[in-house]
């Protein structure tokens, strides 16, 4: 029962070191970590809040600015989430810093975890940056803070996942940067960050149902203004589902060595 | 107790190639062992299969009697690593290094930090502590590596070709530091391509080659399997003529320098009555180092080789 309680507290200071040198690593290299989502997300807000938006006049009622608010900052959560977790595990395995957790007494699940945890605090970081900015430019209301919470971390440790996976089978750079330019970026495109998808052609909108990031921009834009375009119950599910089928797998690879044990 | 105990220990990677063909290997307790062999024969897959950084094919290894099999974390935190290639982040300082691989030991914060602190300073690093670890020299990233490994105060050290690339005044420091260490009851594993390290150092060796444990046995045992042995004289007066010693293998390096290489059946004597007889004088003699790369040449040149010998 003792052995057991130590063998416990030796892995949860593991596990807490893992994430406070990740923690470290972000706010070490703040200029590439924290900086650019913000200042992306300022420029949309000039050119398509400001500058555009005020020709598009606005969906249900929402003013066009206030409308793509919670997709920006979703689109911020889920770039940063992704790309933190990518480029400190595939940097760990390529530098081949990853032995220092692979030899000690770590068990598999932790040392996920403390990725996995990375990816949130940069996530979140990242969400509250790119909130304060949003709010410069406009207001936005609440309606359902735990829902905001709720979806926001779910997304975050979806693609905190998507990013670990990639770096578990990247053996190059080129690797880690071809799934964001060819598949998260359209994905995050037409995931309804910019517009409704009731303003699509029927096949369009059926299409844009196979998008995940379809239902986490509504879910996270349901937490402001109650207004989604997709049945929330299906999106809550399948947002739970697809974290839990994620981190199994991640699990198993890292479990088995793949990509960093030979 | 059994140290580290290796039984069957097979490994065969992807590309079909066997490192392992099915090793037994005992290392006591509070030993100096050296592990040996050419490049390819199987030690870094040895290596890294006990420290879980290979996944074996088959076999069983147990550190200190646990099984890694059923219990990993608990046989991983016996065991400390100091690998042959740099695998530190290059853009962390040497405090963050030790201080977080102590915490993924396990360690306290506040102990860690303590014994960042302690074994910073034995390795001279604790001035650099601040720097950048990709500005440090070859020898301190060595010596850090040293200090990583030595943090969580593990059983079991395991040096994978520690002083490669570091300048001799720093071997013979690191030396003394892992003899130390081995005297306070730290079992230590060496590999090593300085064979006259290993001589010097360690109590048993095993030589692996091609998969196989060629020779598994204590240093002197080891020693004394070599049938010939070369003495360097050095004489007062040159000599004009390599003078005639029968049945040995006399070399003249220089005037004044030469190189003699007796049988076990042959004896000193003999060479100095020639000598003298030849009007030289002798003014001193060594023996010639690296003796056990005598014979580990000799051994992994053979063709066929097959588990022999046994730590008594």
């Amino acid at each position: 029962m003792k052995v057991a309680a130590s063998r416990a507290t030796e892995n949860l200071i593991g596990f807490m070191t893992i994430l406070r040198r990740e923690y470290d690593r972000i706010i070490r290299i703040w200029g590439q970590t924290l900086v650019p989502p913000a200042m992306t997300s300022t420029l949309y807000f000039i050119i398509f809040g400001g500058l555009i938006g005020a020709r598009v006049g606005s969906f249900d009622g929402i003013p066009y600015m206030q409308f793509i608010a919670p997709g920006l900052i979703m689109m911020a959560v889920i770039t940063t989430s992704y790309g933190n977790v990518v480029s400190s595990f595939f940097g760990a395995k390529f530098g081949k810093h990853i032995e220092e957790l692979l030899v000690a007494p770590l068990p598999p699940s932790l040392i996920l975890l403390g990725y996995l945890g990375g990816g949130l605090i940069r996530g979140l970081l990242v969400g509250a940056l790119v909130t304060v900015v949003t709010l410069l430019f406009t207001h936005i209301r609440v309606d359902h803070p735990w829902l905001v919470v709720a979806s926001v971390v779910l997304t975050s440790l979806t693609f905190a996942l998507g990013g670990f996976i990639n770096a578990v089978f990247a053996k190059t750079f080129d690797q880690i940067n071809w799934f964001p330019t060819f598949v998260l970026t359209p994905l995050t495109y037409f995931g309804g960050v910019f517009y409704s998808i009731t303003v699509l052609p029927g096949w369009a909108q059926s299409l844009s149902h196979a998008n995940p990031v379809l239902y986490m921009v509504n879910t996270f834009r349901y937490g402001f203004y109650s207004r989604s375009d997709v049945n929330l119950t299906v999106a809550w599910s399948l947002m739970v589902a697809t974290v839990g089928v994620l981190f199994a797998l991640a699990y198993v690879l890292l479990k088995r060595g793949t990509g960093v044990r030979d | 107790m059994l140290a580290l105990s290796l039984r069957g220990l097979t490994k065969t990677y992807k590309n079909g190639n066997q490192a392992l063909k099915g090793i037994d290997l005992d290392v006591e307790e509070g030993d100096f062992f050296a592990l040996l062999g050419p490049n390819g024969a199987g030690k870094t897959t040895t290596i890294g299969i006990v420290t879980s950084l290979v996944n074996k094919t088959a076999g069983h290894v147990s550190v200190f009697g646990i099984d890694t099999d059923l219990e990993l974390e608990r046989a991983k935190s016996c065991i400390g690593l100091i690998p042959q290639e740099m695998n530190f982040n290059m853009f962390e300082t040497p405090q963050a290094i030790v201080e977080n691989q102590a915490g993924f030991y396990g360690i306290p914060r506040r102990l860690a930090r303590e014994r960042t602190e302690k074994y910073l300073r034995q390795m001279q690093l604790w001035d650099r502590r601040k720097s950048m670890a990709r500005s440090l020299s070859g020898g301190m990233k060595r010596r850090l590596m040293i200090a990583r490994a030595l943090v969580h105060e593990p059983r079991l050290l395991i040096l994978d070709e520690p002083t490669a690339g570091v300048d001799i005044e720093i071997r013979r420091s690191m030396w003394e530091f892992l003899t130390e260490i081995n005297a306070a009851g730290t079992t230590i594993i060496l590999t090593t391509h300085y064979l006259e390290e290993a001589e010097s150092l360690c109590r048993n060796i095993a030589i692996i080659d091609r998969g196989h444990i060629a020779m598994h046995d204590t240093m002197p045992n080891v020693l004394r399997r070599l049938q010939s042995e070369v003495f360097v004289l050095n004489l007062h007066d040159p000599a004009a003529a390599v003078p005639a010693l029968p049945a040995m293998g006399v070399k003249q390096i220089d005037p004044v320098t030469l190189e003699v290489e007796l049988n076990k059946d042959q004896d000193l004597n003999a060479v100095f009555a020639v000598l003298s007889a030849a009007g030289l004088r002798v003014m001193s003699m060594r023996n010639k180092v690296n003796r056990l790369e005598e014979l580990f040449m000799r051994l992994v040149s053979q063709e066929a080789p097959g588990a022999t010998g046994s730590v008594p």
